[in-house]
């Protein structure tokens, strides 16, 4: 297994396709676990993982707190907001005093694009990107990519439609480099001042009308509009976002028959997504919670080495 | 004091010198160039043969920090570095603290480099009160005190007003206004060129057009004035079209290009290595491609470092919150040497034009020669040196150079500065 030899997990740019297999399949066994009563499994005992967020995410650093947990791991989490990093330390100096309390994995959210490879180019843990900058998400793609397949069965030739602001979005970034190494015929949906120059370039399609992008897709992955991004006059307002980009259950019907729809939360009802279609069967947004536990237990179960049959049990 | 170098290929375009000859220098200055020149025994002799003997470097546009951010250079470090780099004349920039903006503030400069007394220094005033854009400085004070231009470098002076009447008072005391282009408004918070690997490695992009944008105002404002306009760094292919077409409707515009936007593309970025954080950013490879073949056609007057060193805490950090700039005037050369005339882009008279004749040209200063009579300033280069970038062994206190590690061939042999030797293979004499 290749995964076993890489130290990091900074982005699915540079993951190859057998890898993402690997973690996918990985994942299928960790699901397991997390519907069983007994939610526990020894296989990384005595190891130590911590998370690091520079930025708010109760959900993602929840999930990757679990993920360790259901392992045996011992999860712990760094307050940046209390911490010393409000007193002008370092990001040196703070993953040094990290590193020396000892914990094996390191799992890093930060505004500033590249802060995890950064990390992990500083340390002797291994890091995992739980978010840089405008870049780069690749647990949150592994467990897009991971439902789909639930719902879909492959990957594999799927067209799959990113809604929103894709520029600023490390969502989009991650789930485009993983999809495009399974032949995915991709296209982004948004405002053109949201879409990123030379996007055509990565293989990706990009549309400024909703409907026409969605026309005979088998995916639609809504992205959250984050308004903390728009400085300056990116779009108008919301009102006129919701006009143009809201997501009706009338939208899916233009996509393909048996088409799925993701969000990776949390999500503005009534902006990027309709009520009607958050809440129907269609969309996947609630398994996406619980897949994206069982991706993160694969990757630190992969990385940190367990048994493969300590999870069997 | 008498100084013979003998036997090295003597490259002076001022005076359409390329061949094989002696210099000799009597009291800090050029006595006599010519075949076999006669020792009589009192001269310390130099055996050039084989090296490349030419007018001393200048260097437009460095950063010595001094006053003010002597963490991260001062002007002994950076003299040092300069001498080291090949360069006997260097003009530093006025965005220290306090600023170059009034004429004590010129005078500390220029005396300190003078005490240092290992090159020429030449002090640049700022155009406005603490690089605000607002406000005018003491141009006249400042021309007095020794400066030898005026400018905001680091920052674009965003008022056309403003920027107009400086061209015009500049154009007053017969002195170039060295012009730092960059549309703020468009730039923001942008870390890197704006095109496809931007998007592929996910930071926010700097479009070239706020640099073009700026360039064009500032083209129109040179005509409009008729005073001389000096744009620094140019770094995309429109910025060099749009200095063509104003030239030719005949504006007074020079320009500079750095070793690291003619040799490095946005490519480089990939690592998030902050040494390849600079401003302007480094371009796509097509841009990079048009900056070369533009050297070769003459439309560049010369190549300046834009030298910005750093402490290591400004640079060993986050790719957004590093400071932007390369510490480039040890290398300068080499990588010239090395990426454009080892590699075929340019000849090496070229080459020595762009770091002589075109940047005195741009001060209109009687620098760059080797008539006799002039101040004996002199760069001898071994064109077949090969040694590694190696930050650690710099004289400059900023290490922050993405030339680190490669190796190149071309390097500084010998920097004479008014008949002294003041550099020798690496070493300070």
């Amino acid at each position: 297994m290749r995964f076993d030899r890489r130290k990091d997990l900074l982005g699915l740019r540079d993951v190859s396709r057998e890898e993402i297999e690997v973690i996918l399949g990985t994942a299928i066994p960790m699901k397991d676990i997390i519907r069983r009563d007994m939610k526990k499994v020894p296989a990384l005992r005595g190891k130590g993982i911590i998370t690091v967020f520079y930025e708010n995410s109760t959900r993602t650093r929840t999930s990757f707190e679990l993920a360790g947990k259901y392992l045996s791991a011992d999860t712990s989490n760094l307050a940046v907001s209390s911490s010393s990093v409000q007193k002008g330390e370092s990001l040196k100096d703070t993953l040094k005093t990290i590193e020396m309390m000892g914990p094996d994995v390191l799992v890093m959210r930060h505004s500033c694009t590249g802060a995890p490879h950064y990390a992990a180019r500083n340390t002797k843990m291994r890091v995992i990107n739980a978010g840089d900058g405008i870049n780069e998400h690749p647990t949150q793609a592994l467990l897009d990519m991971y439902s789909i397949r639930e719902r879909k069965g492959t990957l594999e030739g799927l067209k799959v439609a990113i809604v929103g602001d894709i520029l600023h979005s490390r969502v989009a970034r991650s789930n485009i480099f993983g999809l495009s190494k399974f032949g995915c015929e991709l296209r982004v949906i948004g405002p053109s001042t949201l879409i990123p120059p030379d996007i055509e370039k990565l293989g990706v399609k990009a549309y400024a009308n909703l409907e026409s992008g969605l026309k005979g897709v088998d995916v639609i992955n809504v992205l959250r509009i984050q308004k903390e991004r728009q400085h300056g006059a990116l779009f108008p307002s919301i009102d006129e976002y919701r006009e143009l980009y809201m997501v009706t259950p009338e939208h899916l019907a233009l996509a393909a028959d048996d088409a799925v729809v993701l969000h990776p939360g949390p999500m503005n009802r009534g902006i990027e997504i309709s009520t009607e279609l958050a809440e129907s069967s269609r969309c996947v947004v609630n398994e996406q919670v619980s897949n994206g536990v069982a991706v993160r237990m694969a990757i630190l179960y992969l990385m940190l080495g367990g048994g493969r049959d300590e999870i069997a049990g | 004091m008498k100084l013979l170098v003998k036997g090295g290929r003597v490259i002076d375009p001022a005076n359409k010198v390329d061949r094989i000859c002696d210099i000799l220098i009597k009291d800090s200055k050029i006595a006599s160039v010519g075949e076999d020149l006669p020792a009589d025994g009192n001269e310390d002799v130099i055996d050039a043969t084989g090296k490349i003997v030419c007018p001393g470097f200048i260097d437009l546009h460095a950063h010595f920090r001094d006053p003010g951010y002597e963490h991260k250079e001062d002007i002994i470090t950076g003299s040092k570095a300069a001498a080291i780099g090949g360069f006997t004349t260097v003009c530093c920039m006025p965005n220290t603290d306090p600023v170059v903006h009034n004429g004590p503030v010129a005078s500390y400069v220029k005396r300190k480099g003078e005490q240092v007394g290992l090159i020429n220094l030449l002090p640049i005033g700022s155009i406005t009160k603490n690089l605000e854009g607002e406000e005018l400085s003491e141009m006249a004070e400042l021309a007095a005190a020794g400066c030898v231009a005026f400018s905001d470098d680091g920052k674009p002076v965003m008022r056309s007003d403003v920027m107009r009447h400086a061209l015009e008072y500049s154009d007053m005391l017969s002195l170039p206004v060295f012009s730092h282009c960059e549309d703020l408004n468009l730039s923001r918070d942008g870390q890197m060129h704006e095109g496809y690997y931007s998007t592929l490695y996910g930071l926010q992009g700097i479009p070239k057009e706020a640099e073009e944008i700026m360039v064009a105002r500032d083209a129109e404002l040179a005509r409009l004035t008729g005073a001389h306009l000096h744009v620094c760094h140019v770094s995309t292919a429109g910025t060099l079209h749009i200095i063509e077409e104003a030239r030719a409707c005949g504006a007074n515009i020079t320009c500079e290009v750095t070793p690291h936007h003619l040799t490095l593309t946005d490519e480089a970025v990939g690592t998030y290595d902050t040494d390849t954080k600079v401003n302007p950013p480094l371009r796509s490879e097509d841009h990079v491609k048009t900056l070369v073949d533009a050297i070769g056609s003459g439309l560049i007057d010369c190549i300046a470092t834009d030298h910005a060193p750093h402490n290591v805490e400004s640079k060993d950090c986050e790719y957004a919150k590093a400071s932007f700039g390369i510490s480039g005037i040890e290398t300068a050369v080499a990588v010239i040497m090395d990426k454009l005339v080892h590699a075929g882009h340019i000849d090496i008279s070229q080459m020595v034009s762009l770091f002589t004749v075109g940047p005195s040209r741009v001060l209109g200063l009687e620098l760059g020669t080797l008539a006799p009579e002039s101040r004996a300033d002199i760069t001898i280069i071994d064109p077949d040196a090969i040694g590694q970038v190696d930050p650690k062994t710099f004289y400059s206190k900023g290490k922050n150079t993405p030339f680190k590690g490669m190796e190149l061939r071309g390097w500084p042999w010998m920097t004479i500065v008014g008949g002294r030797i003041v550099a020798r293979e690496g070493r300070l004499v």
